[in-house]
């Protein structure tokens, strides 16, 4: 049987060659980035060369990097951080309701730490509500945090004119680019960015490493106290061999030829679907400003968490933001911010690739898929509501 | 997360489908707040003769209302309407905490249709 790995969105599979140097990291050169012998020496080569590297591929200086355990790390981190380095110029954040949990929850941790927090609106789509954040920024706001890819819908915020708007007013913007990092082009040069967030694991790296990009002269706090490592912001003992496998990841992912690749098949399976299967919608926008890498559809009828039940059956691995899927038995609340009914929501079904993801194995989504969707159909009661559909179309 | 047994029942389950002529249905759940069951009965001497569902659910509705058909097959209504969730989950050799709320809509449609037949009876 035919193996389809459809959720790159949740984390991909390791390129050989980041395990490559993963493996040579941590069988010889396993030194301490802070030891003075040649051992150590060597990890702290290996290290600056991978800030060095994450550095320019968004046009950034190597000490504006500082490296983590991760995207959820990163963004704790920026919003915890900034907001207690500023709290002589305020207490308010402003973020938006489709934000990744991390950045949810450290906002309510904060709120209880007596910070204010606006949670801006989108739209139908997914896109910031801009005229909203125009008029949310007070004199009393510190940081506004808006996603850049957004994870589950694909979404892709413009963090220039968002960006614009936070430096008219002399308000860091932070972005979480943990979906788009080198699938959409970041150039701090040119974005006006003050903050990002990094991660390896959504782009054939390692799980467990990050980075974030503070620009220079930010103020920030570090949290995790220890040796004085990544400049004093975050102590611990480097994880060299994650950090050279992200770097190599990074490299390995730059491409505008991968892009336009997973572009194109995206494209074919967004087309494939919306032709051969009914009563289908799909979430998000359409083109340019949305994800290379994402699909993401809303089924009538059916239950998708019984639509990838029966996937994962023919061996394609989709995910969904039903109720049914939650821990909390709640549907996603990205859906819920769309505008999206119950029914939509709990039908959702979400497929991401990657580079490595081929013609053939979307062929075999366009001809499983259809069967899945039928057959779950049939033994839906809402038969009355497909007949009223099937005359209406 | 899903035992084998509930996964196997997901992927190949015998009861579902509608039925022709049933004398009883019973429905429980609405559009709004996710999963919806459907159950249809024929009922001979008192007796579950033959039993269908048919659902808008997930895995977990739909392997548990399976294992509740062929438990309660054959049984009295009595029987049936007593039956306890218990004995589903423990057919499906386990099940997710979290997904029990899933597994009864099963059992609260049969009553439902069981209400309804006896309501049914006793207006005739
Ligand atoms: C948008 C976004 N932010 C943050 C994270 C968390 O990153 P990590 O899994 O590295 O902690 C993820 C991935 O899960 C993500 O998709
Ligand atoms: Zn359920």
């Amino acid at each position: 049987m035919m193996y389809v790995y459809l959720d790159n969105g949740a984390t991909t599979q390791v390129d050989p060659r980041v395990t490559g140097k993963i493996i040579k990291y941590m069988n010889d050169r396993y030194g301490n980035a802070s030891s003075l012998h040649f051992k150590g020496r060597e990890a702290k080569k290996a290290l600056d060369k991978a800030r060095h590297t994450i550095a320019s591929s968004i046009n950034a200086r190597a000490d504006e990097i500082y490296f983590t355990s991760g995207g959820t790390e990163g963004n704790n981190l920026i919003l915890k951080g900034v907001a207690f380095a500023n709290r002589e110029k305020g207490n308010h954040i402003i973020t938006t309701k489709v934000e990744h949990k991390c950045v949810l929850e450290s906002c309510k941790w904060l709120e209880k730490q007596g910070f204010k927090i606006t949670y801006l609106d989108v739209d139908e789509e997914g896109f910031v509500d801009i005229e909203q954040l125009k008029n949310a920024i007070s004199d009393r706001t510190i940081l506004v945090s808006v996603i850049h890819g957004n994870n589950e819908i694909g979404t892709i915020n413009d963090l220039k004119e968002i960006g614009r708007i936070c430096g008219e007013k002399g308000v860091y913007f932070h972005s979480d680019a943990c979906q788009s990092y080198t699938k959409v082009a970041i150039d701090v040069q040119e974005m006006p960015v003050d903050l990002l967030t990094l991660n390896a694991h959504k782009i054939h790296g390692p799980k467990g490493v990050g980075a974030i990009y503070v620009r220079d002269g930010v103020k920030i706090e570090g949290w995790q106290h220890g040796g004085f490592h990544e400049m004093g912001i975050r102590a611990g003992t480097e994880n060299i061999h994650g950090i050279v496998g992200f770097a190599e990841a990074v490299k390995l992912s730059l491409s505008s030829k991968h892009i336009s690749y997973m572009t194109r098949l995206r494209d074919k399976l967004i087309d494939g679907v919306m032709t051969r299967i009914p009563y289908v919608r799909l979430n998000g926008p359409r083109g340019e400003k949305r994800l290379c890498n994402n699909a993401h559809f809303s089924f009538k009828f059916i239950e998708g968490e019984a639509i990838n039940g029966l996937l994962d059956d023919y061996g394609i691995c989709g995910s969904t933001g039903s109720a049914c899927s939650e821990k909390t038995l709640e549907p996603s609340y990205v859906l819920k911010s769309l505008g999206l009914n119950h029914e939509m929501m709990n039908g959702s079904l979400r497929m991401t690739l990657s580079r490595f993801t081929t013609e053939e194995e979307i062929d075999y989504v366009l001809e499983v898929l259809p069967l899945v969707i039928r057959r779950l159909r049939e033994i839906s009661p809402f038969k009355e509501e497909q007949h009223v559909f099937n005359r209406d179309a | 997360m899903y035992s084998t047994e509930t996964l196997k029942r997901f992927k190949n389950p015998e009861f579902v489908g509608d039925m022709e002529n049933p004398d009883a249905v019973g429905e429980i759940g609405n559009f709004k707040c996710g999963d919806v069951m459907k159950v249809y009965l024929k009922i001979k001497d008192d007796r579950i003769e033959d039993i269908k569902f048919e659902t808008y659910g997930c895995v977990a509705a739909i392997a548990s209302t399976d294992m509740m058909c062929e438990l309660v097959k054959g049984k009295t209504l009595d029987e049936a309407y007593e039956m306890s969730n218990q004995e589903i989950v423990n057919g499906l050799k386990d099940l997710p905490p979290v997904k029990v709320h899933c597994s009864i809509l099963g059992t609260r449609s049969l009553r439902d249709a069981i209400d309804k037949y006896r309501e049914g009876i006793s207006e005739k």
